[in-house]
């Protein structure tokens, strides 16, 4: 079980959301995580590599600042199964940037502009990992 | 300076994952477990997310340019092709076996988990699969 948090999660939300919002006014370019990320690697094709290695080094220095502030907890619960995490690893990596977005791209930049392709693909992405959950949890492991 | 300001938005959005919780691969999978150990919370953060986008790209947009460049790269496709569906099923799968999209992976890294340092490279090695595959598929149409 993990607690129902829906204040903090509102509030992480809106964080959230004024990062994407802030992206697009400084320098009009979508918060996609899975874009952001995999167009660290070659071939390059525009002169934004260095904004979006500083975006990632945000994210990764993120969870350690708030540690060294002190006083929220960073806590989490990683699947310790190795073979498991290198396949989902594979399979997120390689359907983020095939389906060209993520959680983020998608699910709320996409959404936010009411793009059809993002409803269609959240509505899928979520719906595949609700029953890839149910098949794990309550199939195989139940 | 565009370095910096990403930092510092990075550094938001990702303090944004972890007060919400969806840093935590528990809290996701637990949110994906309709029927089972239930937690609604993560609606909350979609839901807080979407609104501060929603209003705020329109207040942005109509400025009509940001602060550096000349214009507002937005997606402008709006066909339904094979890859938006097989994309999407592809990610949600992995995301339902790990808990982690590429956000939350990233900001798990420096936390040290040893199922982080297994999906972070794996989830590389994805994208960038994924990416060579599309330039290949762009280069055979184009020519």
């Amino acid at each position: 079980m993990t607690e129902f948090t829906p204040l903090a999660s509102l509030v992480g939300g809106m964080m959230i959301g004024l990062s994407a919002v802030l992206l697009m006014f400084w320098e009009g370019r979508i918060a996609g995580i899975s874009g952001i990320a995999s167009r660290l690697l070659p071939p390059y094709r525009d002169g934004a590599f260095l904004s979006r290695f500083g975006f990632v080094i945000g994210l990764v220095a993120a969870p350690l600042a708030m540690i060294a502030i002190g006083g929220i907890d960073v806590s989490q619960t990683v699947s310790s199964n190795i073979p498991l995490m290198i396949a989902a690893g594979l399979l997120v990596g390689f359907g983020s940037v095939w389906g060209n977005g993520c959680t983020s791209g998608h699910g709320v930049c996409g959404l936010s502009r009411l793009s059809t392709r993002s409803f269609i693909a959240t509505g899928i992405f979520m719906a595949t990992a609700f029953v890839t959950v149910f098949l794990v949890r309550h199939v195989i492991g139940g | 300076m565009s370095f910096f300001v990403n930092l510092a938005l990075g550094l938001l959005f990702g303090a944004g994952l972890v007060v919400s919780g969806m840093s935590d691969p528990a809290k996701v999978l637990n949110f994906l477990d309709l029927f089972g150990t239930f937690d609604p919370s993560l609606a909350f953060v979609m839901g807080g997310a979407v609104l501060v986008t929603f209003i705020g790209y329109r207040l942005v947009l109509a400025r009509g340019e940001p602060i550096i460049g000349t214009r507002f790269h937005m997606p402008t496709r709006n066909d339904i092709d094979t890859r938006i569906v097989a994309g999407p099923a592809i990610f949600g799968i992995g995301w339902g076996l790990g808990g982690f999209c590429p956000g939350p992976a990233l900001t798990a890294l420096g936390l040290g988990a040893t199922g982080t340092f297994a999906f972070i490279p794996a989830m590389i090695l994805g994208m960038w699969a994924a990416r060579l595959l599309a330039e290949g598929n762009s280069a055979r149409r184009t020519a």
